[in-house]
């Protein structure tokens, strides 16, 4: 455990950055989103949620994917290269570090996705303490403790200072690293002060986010021997009503994985075939040329939900595809959420 | 775009195709032709088992997902049969001999020729199109003719001139000992001789015997009705097999277009058999 001033962060995070991309959630246009660092960038820590999650750094909105030419009627495929430069993103919360795990089982499951492979092999991610949970926080639902988020090196900013925690391999080598900065103050800490100081943030962080209004939601019903049972609630039908299809809520989701590919066409540049976010609400998302297998909003809205809390589970071990960081329940311009459709379907209301 | 300064390096992912070229075109019936591919190197591009696809694309264009009509005992090459119904498929039906697309692959699962499949009696049901997935494994099953037991084809499509593979049907398949091949028409038509009427009630006049396993292909309410059939002549769904197919974007079960409940169609499909379906939302 290393602690070091607050003021003192635009100095860790500069040494960072002279060796390394940084990716540190950062106000612009009055918003708070990831973003890769500079030196003298004024950087937020203290908005509790980024607009968008930090699935960008590893799953981009929209990457290429190969580049692709047609001379004298032969074909020629260039691959986009792969990320092999080390990055590390600060101030990932616990939410957005459990999401990546659900990222995780999709995309380096075989066959592996080499592209988002090469960033979770480069990236080292730092996460940050929630000290003051919301009321749109509910991720204690999904086994996540905000007070430990976990990751490579786990940090908690508690008055003026930042207390650094290193927890895997990836961790212990940046904190090597950055000794020369997270040692000019340690010394002045002995390490067990600095624990018991941090063990009762921990506390008190745990002691808010049991007594918020979403923390005790009942998903006992969401498992995939109620599939059927589920799929052909009538619930549905009210749930969904007041869905607008705009797919904001799966472009702020952490775990949304959906993606399109397509092409862009440079004319005698060639033709760039890249992969981008898609979302389950649009009716476009599963039509073919002989039909399409959801034609309404309802089966659209009905499908995001099981496999948030139905179908992802039974693929990976039970594990929910909602971390509860509550975007959706902020962003939704219809107010609607996965938290009305747990407590619906749930049997709660 | 990723904001990463990375110079990276290369390494092929799975979304990276290879080229393949177009060896040969023959025109099936007025909506569908079938395309020969090969690498390169004049080689196969792949090794794949009956019933598994591929993502056939023209950059620029599109591309999507076909089944592999030839069957794995060609050496040689793989061909799809594709009929004219989108963007896609409107540019491929304009292509010429020599010219150059992508294919990745093979994805999904397979008819299972070696192990379920082995030994038994097989009633193949396919209507219009549906016959180019059940085309490799038919080939694939008269290539090792002494695996199974007695053959029968039941083919439909809307006329005469939309049978697909016809030379085939009638010049091998119909030829060969132990095959019997049963071909309908929806409609009459002036100079065919043969069976007219829907699929699924020319099964049900042809009276086989329960003790076959069945392969049906074809459109959704073919299939539906042909099971119906099936079911009223004392079939079991155990011992029915089909192919489902739903928009795909990645072929390998990641960019979540396909899924019929927690099930992948591109990765634990396209072959299903009919009892699994069940367990499913009906969501295909």
């Amino acid at each position: 455990m290393y602690r070091i001033e607050t003021a003192g962060l635009a100095e860790l995070f500069a040494a960072i950055s002279e060796t390394q991309d940084l990716f540190l959630p950062l106000r612009k246009a009055d918003q708070t989103n990831y973003g890769l660092w500079s030196e003298g960038e004024p950087f937020d820590l203290d908005t509790l949620k980024t607009v968008k999650s930090a699935k960008d750094c590893f799953f981009p909105q929209s990457e290429v994917l190969y580049r692709c030419k047609s001379e004298d009627g032969k074909l020629s495929i260039d691959p986009q290269k792969l990320c092999d430069r080390a990055f590390v993103v600060f101030g990932m919360r616990a939410c957005d570090v459990k999401a990546v795990e659900v990222l995780d089982n999709v995309f380096l499951s075989e066959p592996v996705d080499t592209f988002y492979a090469a960033r979770r092999e480069h990236g080292t991610i730092v996460s940050l303490a929630c000290h003051e949970p919301e009321e749109t926080c509910f991720c204690a639902n999904f086994g996540i403790d905000a007070a430990a988020p976990g990751a490579d090196v786990e940090t908690w900013i508690i008055e003026d200072s930042l207390y650094w925690k290193p927890l895997t391999e990836k961790g212990e080598a940046l904190t090597e690293s950055l000794k020369a900065v997270l040692e000019s103050t340690e010394k002045e800490t002995p390490a067990e002060e600095a624990e018991k100081t941090v063990a009762e943030e921990q506390e008190a962080i745990r002691k808010i986010i049991e007594k918020l209004p979403l923390s005790h939601l009942d998903l006992s019903r969401f498992k995939p021997e109620h599939t059927m049972e589920l799929f052909d609630s009538p619930l549905w039908e009210e749930l969904y009503k007041p869905c607008l299809a705009c797919g904001t809520c799966t472009f702020v989701c952490p775990t949304c994985q959906c993606y399109d590919i397509r092409d862009f066409d440079g004319g005698k540049n060639g033709v760039q075939r890249y992969r981008c976010w898609d979302s389950c609400m649009y009716s476009d998302f599963t039509m073919m040329a002989h039909g399409n297998m959801r034609t309404s909003q309802i089966q659209r809205f009905r499908q995001r939900f099981m496999h948030k809390l139905v179908y992802y589970p039974a693929n990976y071990d039970g594990l929910y595809s909602c971390v509860g960081c509550g975007r959706c329940v902020s962003k939704c311009p219809a107010s609607l959420n996965i938290v009305k459709v747990i407590k619906k379907l749930g049997g709660e209301v | 775009m990723c904001e990463c300064s990375c110079g990276g390096k290369t390494k092929t992912d799975v979304l990276i195709p290879m080229i393949g070229v177009i060896t040969d075109i023959r025109t099936e019936t007025p909506d569908v032709k079938t395309f020969r591919v090969v690498g390169r190197d004049g080689r196969k591009l792949f090794e794949h088992m009956p019933g598994q696809c591929a993502m056939v694309s023209v950059p620029g264009v599109g591309e999507a997902m076909f089944s592999i009509t030839s069957s794995p005992t060609n050496t040689e090459f793989q061909e799809f049969s594709i009929k004219r119904c989108g963007t896609l498929t409107d540019y491929l039906h304009e292509m010429n001999v020599g010219e150059e697309i992508t294919v990745r692959g093979p994805y999904g699962n397979a008819f299972p020729v070696e192990t379920a499949l082995k030994g038994q009696n097989l009633l193949f049901i396919a209507g219009g199109i549906g016959l180019a997935p059940l085309r490799s494994v038919i080939n694939y099953v008269l290539d090792k003719r002494d695996n199974y037991g007695t053959i029968d084809i039941l083919y439909g499509s809307r006329s005469k001139d939309d049978l697909v593979q016809l030379k085939e049907i009638q010049e091998v398949w119909a030829k060969t000992p132990g095959v019997n091949v049963y071909l309908t028409i929806d409609r009459e038509q002036e100079g065919w001789d043969g069976h007219v009427g829907f699929v699924p009630s020319y099964l049900k006049e042809l009276e086989f015997a329960t003790d076959k396993t069945v392969l049906v292909c074809g459109p959704p309410v073919m299939i539906k009705f042909s099971l119906q059939s099936l079911i009223e002549m004392g079939f079991e769904k155990t011992q029915v097999y089909t192919t489902l197919e739903l928009r795909m974007k990645c072929g390998v079960g990641k960019c979540g277009r396909c899924n019929i409940g927690s099930k992948y169609v591109c990765k634990d499909g396209p072959v299903f058999r009919c009892d699994e379906i069940d367990e499913l939302p009906p969501e295909y």
